[in-house]
C-alpha cells in the first residue's frame, strides 16, 4: 500500500461514512509551503479523449474547484442561434433547434471571442461567430432496389445527420482558417437529427459562439469531469479458503487476490491478500455477509484524489485541465485585485 | 394438490386483448344494436297506419345503417374518415337506410334504399372504415393504430357515451326500508317500465305500484287476477304454519273488505287506480273490468308475460315475491345486498343508443302520420306520396344533439338523464384509454352514503379496486378491470325451450302448490320462472347447461348458477352483465396444457379457440358465486373449479401502469390513478395531423424501464407519457421541503421534462341567408409609413397569418370582418365592397408567452362555410413550480433548478437529474418506489427492461444479487461526494432511476400578476379571475383581520381607493346625490360636499332610490 497510514482517511461503513480524526500536524505558517512541497500530479492514464491523474497532498476543495470550472466555466463553441429558412419535417423548428444546439463542435474556442451581448441577430462578426448551414430534402430513390421497404433504400435522406452540416465562412474566415472545413466540422458525423420521407426539407443557418457551461450544458467541454477519493482496503483478520473467494466476489475484480499458503504444520490454506484496491467501486457489498463483516476495514484516502476528465473531443484532456487552472487562476487575480482594490 | 404451473399464462391476456381490443365493451354494444337490436326495434314499430284512410299504411321491411360518408358540397356522398370529420367539425355518421312499402293511389309500392336519417357512426364498430384495417392502411387514413376507438365524432368533437352502472331489472330484490320488508321488481320491457313491490306492513302484505294511489292488499289482486279461491292463494304462498300464520291477516282483511269475485276486486282496483289523462281515453271504449285487466297485466310485474289473460304465471310470481318477504322478516340474512354486484347492470352505447333511436324513430312515424292524415283528405293533382315527406332531420338531430349534449330524454319512460356523454379527454393516451372503461353510478354524489361507494368483494375482477376518484364521486365512479366483459343481449326464447329439454318442468303446467314444496327449485331465465325441477336433478341440471356452453352448444356469455338460499336456479342472457374469463379447472387440473399454450404461441390458436375448446368460460358475478376460484396452480384443492388466468388482471388499464402495486399503500395507487391522466406525453402517432383546442405532448417520451405487463398490453410504451429519471433520494438546500423536487439544470438543457403545448385557434367565414358573406381583409396599413400597422404585421396578403410565424400577444392571426347587414333580408348589392358594411372581428393570439403558428387549415364545414383552423405551439422548458410525479402518487413541484456542478456526483461522475427529499417515504409507505429504483438501477447496468407486474414483479433478492455483482451496492446506495466543497457526503445515496411524469399543471398557465387593469363596467371594482387580468381579492375574512387589528386606512385604502373611489357631491340640505355641484332635488348649489365612496355603494344608493327607497346622507364634519 502507497499511502501512509497517518493520511487522513474517510471510513466506509456499512450505513455511514465519516471522517477518521486526524491531527492536524502542519502548522499555519508553513502550510502553503508544505502544500507546494507535498503536491504531486500523477498521470495515470492518458488517450485522446480521457486522462486519468491522480493529485497526492491537495486539498479536496481545490480539486473540486478545477471539477466544477471544468464542468461550466471552461468555454467552448456550441451552436446558439438557428435561423430556420424551410422546415417541413416533422421536427418543430424549436425541438430541432435544441438538438442542434447539443451537437458538439470540432472548433477551438480558444480562437475566437466571447460574442458581445445586446447584439442583433443578423450582425455577426467572424471573431468570435461561426456560420453553419444544414440542407437537406428528402426524396424518393429513383433506383431503389424492388423488394427493399427499408427506408434507407426507399428514400434519399431518409436520415439527417450531423454530418449534413456544413461550415460556411464568414468574412475573411475562409482565408483566416484555409482547413476551415475540417478544423469546424461537427465532432461526431452520425448524430441522428431528424427522420425524414419524401417531401420533407430542412434549410437552416446556424451561428456558433462561444459559451460557458453555466449558461447551457452544450457548452460544458467535459463528459463529465470527476474525481473520486483513492480507496484503501484492509483486511484485520485472515480470511481463507472459501470465505477468501466470497471476499473476493465482493470488491471489483483483481482487487483481491487469493494466494496458497502454508501453515507451520503444512497444511495447505488459501489466504485473501489485498492486490490494488485503486480500481475497487467501494460497492461495500462485504457486508452483506456476516463472517466477512468485521475482518474488513474500507476507507478511503482523502488526500489521494484520483481525476478523470473525458473530453467531449474538442480538446485534449489536459489541456482543458490547463484552461481550468488558467480560469481559476484569473479568478484568483480578479480576487487579489478585489482585496487590493478594497485597501485590506 | 400438486399442479404444474402453466408456463406463460399471461400470454393469455395479451390473446384477449388482441381478440378484444381494449373497449371490446363499446363496441361489442354498438354493433349489436345498428346490426340486430335496430331490427327489432323497426320491427316493433313496422307499421305506420293513418287515422284518415283505412287502407293507408307504410310498412317498414328492413333496416340497415350504411357506411360513414359526407356530403362533399354538391348534394353528392363521399366516403370519410373519423380524422376528417375531426378536422372539419363533422358529424361521423352514416345513413340510416329502409326499405319500405306504402300505399300510394291505392297502390302497394315498394321502396328500397330509403335515407330516413343519420346515425351517429362508433369508431372501429362494424360499420366503421377503420375497422379491420391494418397499421398501414390507418396510417394512410390518418389514424392512430392504437386508438382504441369506441367513441363518435359529433362536430367534430369526440364524444363517449360513458358506461352506466343500474340496479338489475326484472329480478325480485328483497330490501329493508325502515321497518319494513320489501320485495321488489323492476320490470323492464320494450313499452313499458315499472315497478312492483311486495311490502310487508303491519303483519299484512301489500302491493305497491305506480298505477295505484296506495298500497293495495295482496290479496284483491289476487283475485283479480283470476285466483278467486283462498285456498289456491294460500297453496302458491305456501301451507306451512310459517307463512300460514302470517298471511291469514290478508286474507281475512280481504273478506272484510267484502271481495270474493274477479269482477269485485277489479272493481275495487279500479276505484283505487291512480287517474291520468291517457286513462281517460280508454274508458271509452272498453268496460272498467276489461280496461282494468288489460292495466293489471301491462303494469304489475309487466317482464312477465300475460297470454290471453292467464294471470297465474304473474300470479305465481306474486306469490314468490310474499314468500320472500315472509322468509325475509324471520331471518334478515335474506335480505339482498344492493351492492352486490351481481344485482348491477351496465348500460353501455349501444343499449342507450337503442333507447335513443326507439324514441326518435316512433316519433319519426308518428310524424309521418300527422302528415298523411293531414295531406290525405285534401284533393290533389298528384297522388298522395308519402315518401316525398319523409324527413331526415328527426333523427339525424335527435342522435347527434343527444350525443353532442350527453342529454338523454326518453319520453316513453319519461327518463332525464344529463351528462351522458362526454368529451373524450385527449390529455394523454392513458386518460382517453381510461375514460372509455369508466363506469358511472346512477347515486347521487352528494349523498352522503358508504354502501354503493365501498369496495365489495363481488367486484373482484370485475372492476378496478384502485381507479376511482378522491372527494365526492369516490366509489361512485369506477373503471373495468382488464379483462372485465361486459355481456350484449340474447333471445331467450331458446333456453326457456333448452330448459324443458334438460327435465325442467315448465312453468304453465304448474298449479301454484309445486313450486313451496320442500325439494323443489324455480328456474328462472332472466327472471322470469321458467318452470320447475327437483332438488335432486339440480346440479345436473347445471352441470348438463355448463357441459353445453362449453362444448359451444350454448353462446360462452350465458351464465347459470344456483341459489340455495332462495331454492332457484338463474339463467341469464341478458345485456349489461359483467363477466370474466376464468381457466376451467377439472379434477384438481387446470385443463390448459402446455401444447395449448404452444398452438398460442405459433399463432394457431385465438382466445376465442380457447372458450370453443372448453378450457376457458366466462363466469359472471352470480356464477362465480357458484364457483371455487384458484388465483393459483398451488392454491388448486379438489374442490377448485376454475384458476385465474392471471392476477394482475383485477387491476385496470390505471393502475397496471404502476410498478409494484402490491409494495404500496392503498390509497398512494388510487392517487395515482389519477395522476396519470395528467401526465404529458404521446397521445397517439396521429398527433401531429391532429388539430385540439388543447394537446399537450412530451418532446423526448420514454418507455419506462421498470415496465409492467399491462404497460406492454395496452401500448403505453409505444405512447409513453415521462421520462426515467435519475433520482437520489436526499435532503438538499431546503428547497425541497413538501414534496418540491430539486432538478438538475444540465438535464433540462438537455432535454428533460420539455414539453410542447398545442392551442388551436378557430374562425368560421359564414355565409349568411340574405347572400352577405363574412370576409377576411388582408393588412391594414398605416396611413403615413404605409406599413402595415404593428398587430398586422404577421398577416398574409391572404388575412391570414403564415405557418411557422411566431404570434405575440394581442397580434391578429386572421383578419375576418362579420358583415353587419347580416340580420338584413334581401339581397345586398354585390358589385362593390363598403367596408362600412362590415365590422372587424379579427383573431388574436391572447396570452403573454409568444407562440408559433404550426400549420393552418382552410376547409368548409357542414354549412358548407369556410372554416379556419390554426394550431399554435408553444415549447416549454421545466421551471421552477412545473408538476411532476413518479407513478406512485408521489407528486411533488420543481422547487429548485440546480447547476449540474453544484449537484452530488458518484465515483463515476453521474449527478442526479432530480432529487427527491426523503421524508417523501415515511408516512405514504411507497415501498413500490424504493423497489422501482432497484429495478431501474439493476435494470440499466444490465441493460434490460425489469417487470414490475403486480403479485409477481422481480424479487428484491435478485435486483440486490444483479446489482452487487455489477460492482453496485446491493441495497442501491453509493457514495457521492458534495458538488460545492468537494467532500464526500456523510451516509450513502439511495440512487436511481424512476420513470417522472410531466403533469398538466404548470406555472406558466397559472402564473398571475396585476398592478392596475381592467374594471367592472357596472360597478368598476376591478375584475374576478386570471383569463380576465383580474385583481386579487381582499375577502371578507381578510378584512375580518384588518379590522381587528384597527388598520382603518390600510382598509380604506384596499377597499375602496384602490378598488373604486369616487367622488360624489352630496347635498346637505337633503342628503341625496348631487352632480357638478348643483343639487336637482333643492335646485340650488348652495350646500353641496363632495365626499369619496366605493361606486358600488353609489350605485347601491341609486338602486335603492329606483326601488322607492330613498336613502339619504347625513354629513358631519369629522373633527365634531
Amino acid at each position: 500500500m502507497e499511502a501512509k497510514s497517518e493520511n487522513p482517511r474517510w471510513v466506509m461503513r456499512e450505513h455511514e461514512v465519516f471522517k477518521e480524526y486526524a491531527r492536524e500536524t502542519s502548522s499555519k505558517a508553513t502550510a502553503l509551503k508544505n502544500y507546494i512541497q507535498e503536491l504531486r500530479i500523477e498521470i495515470v492514464r492518458e488517450e485522446d479523449k480521457e486522462l486519468e491523474f491522480d493529485i497526492i497532498g491537495c486539498d479536496i476543495s481545490l480539486v473540486n474547484a478545477f471539477r466544477r470550472i471544468l464542468i461550466s466555466e471552461v468555454p467552448s463553441m456550441a451552436i446558439d442561434k438557428v435561423f430556420i429558412i424551410n422546415n417541413t419535417s416533422l421536427l418543430q423548428d424549436e425541438v430541432l433547434a435544441h438538438r442542434l444546439g447539443l451537437i458538439p463542435l470540432r472548433a477551438d474556442p480558444r480562437l475566437f471571442e466571447y460574442p458581445p451581448s445586446g447584439r442583433k441577430d443578423e450582425e455577426v462578426s467572424e471573431q468570435d461567430t461561426l456560420k453553419y448551414e444544414l440542407k437537406v430534402t428528402c426524396t424518393t430513390h429513383p433506383q431503389a432496389p424492388k423488394y427493399s421497404r427499408l427506408p434507407e433504400d426507399m428514400y434519399r435522406n431518409s436520415k439527417v445527420y450531423s454530418k449534413d452540416i456544413k461550415w460556411v465562412p464568414i468574412g475573411r474566415q475562409g482565408d483566416m482558417f484555409p482547413h476551415g472545413t475540417e478544423q469546424f466540422s461537427v465532432l461526431e458525423n452520425d448524430i441522428l437529427i431528424c427522420k425524414m420521407r419524401p417531401g420533407h426539407e430542412i434549410h437552416a443557418f446556424m451561428h456558433a459562439v462561444k459559451g460557458i457551461g453555466k449558461d447551457h450544458a452544450k457548452f460544458s467541454p467535459v463528459a463529465p469531469a470527476r474525481y473520486r477519493l483513492m480507496p484503501a482496503i484492509e483486511l484485520t483478520k485472515p480470511v481463507r479458503n472459501e470465505d477468501a473467494d466470497l471476499l473476493q466476489s465482493c470488491f471489483s475484480p483483481a482487487v483481491i487476490e487469493v494466494v496458497e499458503k502454508e501453515t507451520s504444520s503444512g497444511e495447505k490454506y488459501r489466504e485473501a491478500r489485498v492486490k490494488n484496491a485503486r480500481y475497487d467501486s467501494c460497492a461495500r457489498n462485504v457486508y452483506r455477509y456476516e463472517q466477512l463483516k468485521d475482518c474488513v476495514k474500507m476507507t478511503r484516502i482523502s488526500d489521494h484524489v484520483i481525476f478523470n476528465i473525458e473530453s467531449v473531443g474538442t480538446l485534449p484532456p489536459a489541456v482543458l485541465f490547463t484552461e481550468a487552472v488558467k480560469v481559476l487562476k484569473n479568478k484568483c487575480r480578479i480576487f487579489l485585485a478585489e482585496l487590493e482594490h478594497a485597501g485590506v | 394438490m400438486e399442479t404444474n404451473e402453466i408456463k406463460n399464462k399471461a400470454k393469455l391476456v395479451e390473446a384477449f386483448l388482441k381478440d378484444k381490443g381494449l373497449v371490446k365493451q363499446h363496441i361489442d354494444s354498438y354493433n349489436y344494436f345498428i346490426n340486430k337490436e335496430i331490427k327489432n326495434i323497426v320491427k316493433a314499430n313496422e307499421k305506420v297506419l293513418s287515422s284518415e284512410d283505412a287502407h293507408f299504411y307504410i310498412k317498414y321491411l328492413n333496416i340497415r345503417v350504411g357506411l360513414p360518408d359526407i356530403d362533399d358540397g354538391s348534394n353528392v356522398m363521399k366516403s370519410t374518415t373519423p380524422h376528417e370529420c375531426r378536422l372539419r367539425d363533422l358529424n361521423y355518421s352514416a345513413p340510416i337506410i329502409v326499405d319500405i312499402e306504402h300505399i300510394r293511389n291505392n297502390q302497394r309500392i315498394r321502396n328500397t334504399n330509403m335515407v330516413i336519417g343519420r346515425m351517429p357512426v362508433m369508431l372501429r364498430s362494424s360499420n366503421c372504415v377503420l375497422t379491420n384495417k391494418s397499421h398501414y392502411e390507418l396510417a394512410k387514413l390518418n389514424e392512430c393504430p392504437h386508438d382504441p376507438g369506441g367513441y363518435f365524432v359529433i362536430n367534430g368533437q369526440e364524444k363517449v357515451i360513458l358506461i352506466q352502472e343500474q340496479m338489475v331489472r326484472n329480478r325480485i330484490i328483497v330490501e329493508e326500508d325502515g321497518k319494513e320488508i320489501i320485495a321488489s321488481c323492476n320490470s323492464f320491457t320494450h313499452e313499458k317500465k315499472t315497478k312492483t313491490s311486495i311490502v310487508g306492513k303491519a303483519g299484512k302484505y301489500y302491493i305497491r305500484n305506480n298505477m295505484f294511489q296506495d298500497d293495495i292488499l295482496i290479496t284483491v289482486v289476487f283475485k283479480a287476477m283470476g285466483i278467486v279461491s283462498d285456498i289456491d292463494i294460500i297453496q302458491m304462498i305456501g301451507e306451512k304454519e310459517k307463512y300460514l300464520d302470517k298471511f291469514i291477516a290478508c286474507i281475512e282483511n280481504c273478506q272484510e273488505l267484502g271481495i270474493f269475485s274477479e269482477k269485485q276486486a277489479l272493481k275495487y282496483l279500479n276505484n283505487k287506480r291512480r287517474q291520468t289523462r291517457s286513462a281517460q281515453s280508454y274508458a271509452a271504449k272498453f268496460s272498467v273490468i276489461d280496461e282494468m285487466k288489460d292495466l293489471l297485466a301491462a303494469n304489475v310485474l309487466s317482464h312477465v308475460p300475460v297470454i290471453d289473460f292467464n294471470f297465474r304465471t304473474k300470479a305465481l310470481h306474486l306469490a314468490l315475491m310474499i314468500r320472500r318477504v315472509i322468509d325475509a322478516q324471520s331471518d334478515r340474512n335474506l335480505i339482498d345486498n344492493k351492492d352486490y354486484y351481481g344485482n348491477k347492470r351496465l348500460e353501455l352505447a349501444g343499449s342507450l343508443l337503442a333507447l335513443m333511436f326507439e324514441d326518435l324513430f316512433k316519433r319519426f312515424n308518428w310524424e309521418l302520420k300527422m302528415i298523411a292524415d293531414k295531406n290525405i283528405p285534401k284533393v290533389k293533382a298528384a297522388p298522395f306520396d308519402i315518401t316525398k315527406y319523409i324527413r331526415k332531420d328527426t333523427i339525424t338531430n335527435g342522435l347527434a344533439f343527444a350525443i353532442s349534449s350527453g342529454n338523454w330524454t326518453i319520453k316513453r319512460f319519461r327518463m332525464e338523464r344529463h351528462g351522458v356523454t362526454q368529451v373524450l379527454s385527449r390529455l394523454s393516451y392513458i386518460s382517453a384509454l381510461g375514460m372509455m372503461t369508466r363506469v358511472h353510478s346512477q347515486f347521487e354524489k352528494t349523498r352522503k352514503i358508504s354502501g354503493p361507494r365501498a369496495l365489495h368483494g363481488s367486484q373482484w375482477g370485475m372492476l378496478c379496486p384502485n381507479d376511482t376518484p378522491e372527494g365526492e364521486a369516490c366509489g361512485l365512479v369506477k373503471n373495468l378491470a382488464l379483462m372485465a366483459h361486459i355481456t350484449t343481449e340474447m333471445p331467450e326464447g331458446p333456453f326457456i325451450k333448452l330448459m324443458r329439454n334438460l327435465g325442467v318442468q315448465i312453468i304453465y303446467t304448474c298449479v301454484g302448490g309445486e313450486l313451496i314444496k320442500k325439494d323443489i327449485y324455480v328456474v328462472f331465465v332472466n327472471g322470469n320462472m321458467a318452470g320447475i325441477i327437483k332438488e335432486s336433478l339440480v346440479l345436473q341440471l347445471v352441470h348438463q347447461f355448463r357441459l353445453l356452453r362449453r362444448m359451444g352448444y350454448i353462446d360462452c356469455f350465458v351464465s347459470i348458477s344456483v341459489q340455495r338460499r332462495h331454492k332457484c336456479v338463474q339463467v341469464s342472457c341478458d345485456g349489461g352483465r359483467l363477466c370474466r374469463p376464468l381457466i376451467i379447472v377439472k379434477d384438481g387440473k387446470p385443463l390448459i396444457e402446455e401444447k395449448h399454450m404452444n398452438y398460442l404461441e405459433m399463432n394457431l390458436w385465438t382466445f376465442n379457440d380457447f372458450v370453443h375448446a372448453g378450457l376457458i368460460e366466462y363466469l359472471d358475478v352470480n356464477e362465480e358465486n357458484d364457483s371455487l376460484i384458484a388465483c393459483k396452480e398451488s392454491e388448486i384443492i379438489a374442490q377448485t373449479t376454475h384458476l385465474e388466468i392471471a392476477e394482475f388482471t383485477i387491476l385496470g388499464v390505471c393502475a397496471g401502469l404502476i410498478p409494484y402495486p402490491n409494495h404500496n399503500q392503498s390509497p398512494r395507487n388510487t392517487y395515482q390513478c389519477a395522476m396519470g391522466k395528467q401526465a404529458i406525453g404521446a397521445i397517439g402517432y396521429n398527433q401531429r395531423n391532429r388539430i385540439d383546442t388543447l394537446m399537450y405532448n412530451l418532446v423526448y417520451p420514454q418507455r419506462p424501464i421498470v415496465k409492467t405487463r399491462q404497460i406492454e398490453l395496452i401500448n403505453f410504451d409505444k405512447l409513453p407519457a415521462g421520462e426515467n429519471a435519475l433520482v437520489a433520494v436526499m435532503s438538499f438546500s431546503g428547497y425541497d421541503i413538501e414534496d418540491a423536487l430539486i432538478l438538475n439544470k444540465a438535464s433540462i438543457d438537455r432535454g428533460y421534462g420539455r414539453c410542447l403545448v398545442y392551442r388551436n385557434s378557430k374562425c368560421i367565414i359564414k355565409n349568411h341567408p340574405n347572400q352577405v358573406m363574412d370576409v377576411i381583409l388582408g393588412q391594414s396599413l398605416d396611413a403615413i409609413t404605409k406599413k402595415p400597422i404593428p398587430k398586422h404585421d404577421i398577416l398574409e396578403n391572404d388575412g391570414i397569418a403564415a405557418a411557422g410565424v411566431m404570434v405575440e400577444n394581442k397580434k391578429v392571426m386572421v383578419n375576418k370582418a362579420v358583415s353587419t347587414r347580416s340580420g338584413n333580408l334581401g339581397p345586398s348589392r354585390s358589385d362593390n365592397f363598403q367596408s362600412q358594411d362590415y365590422r372587424s372581428a379579427e383573431v388574436s393570439y391572447k396570452g403573454s408567452v409568444p407562440a408559433y403558428i404550426e400549420k393552418v387549415m382552410v376547409s368548409s364545414n357542414a354549412e358548407n362555410a369556410f372554416l379556419i383552423k390554426l394550431l399554435l405551439r408553444q415549447t416549454r422548458r421545466p421551471e421552477i413550480g412545473d408538476k411532476f410525479s413518479s407513478r406512485h402518487g408521489q407528486k411533488g413541484v420543481v422547487g429548485l433548478i440546480v447547476d449540474q456542478e453544484d449537484l452530488p456526483f458518484n465515483d463515476y461522475g453521474i449527478c442526479p437529474d432530480v432529487i427527491m427529499n426523503p421524508h417523501g417515504f415515511p408516512s405514504r409507505m411507497t415501498v413500490g418506489k424504493l423497489i422501482e429504483v432497484l429495478a431501474g438501477k439493476a435494470g440499466i447496468v444490465n441493460g434490460k427492461f425489469h417487470d414490475a407486474t403486480a403479485f409477481e414483479g422481480a424479487k428484491v433478492e435478485d435486483l440486490c444479487e444483479e446489482l452487487a455483482q455489477h460492482g453496485y451496492n446491493y441495497l442501491g446506495k453509493d457514495l457521492f461526494y458534495s458538488g460545492m466543497n468537494g467532500q464526500p457526503i456523510t451516509g450513502y445515496l439511495f440512487f436511481g432511476p424512476v420513470y417522472y411524469q410531466k403533469l398538466k399543471h404548470m406555472v406558466q398557465d397559472k402564473i398571475h400578476v396585476r398592478a392596475k387593469g381592467p374594471k367592472v363596467i357596472l360597478t368598476r371594482q376591478p375584475t374576478e379571475g386570471r383569463s380576465k387580468d383580474g385583481g386579487l381579492r381582499l375577502g371578507e375574512m381578510e378584512r375580518d383581520c384588518l379590522i381587528g387589528y384597527g388598520a382603518s386606512m390600510l382598509l380604506i385604502e384596499r377597499l375602496m381607493l384602490s378598488s373604486d373611489s369616487f367622488q360624489v357631491d352630496i347635498c346637505n340640505k337633503c342628503g341625496l346625490m348631487g352632480y357638478n355641484g348643483w343639487c336637482q332635488r333643492c335646485s340650488s348649489s348652495s350646500s353641496i360636499s363632495t365626499i369619496t365612496m366605493p361606486y358600488a355603494c353609489k350605485l347601491l344608493f341609486q338602486e335603492l332610490q329606483c326601488m322607492n327607497i330613498l336613502p339619504r346622507l347625513t354629513l358631519k364634519d369629522y373633527c365634531d
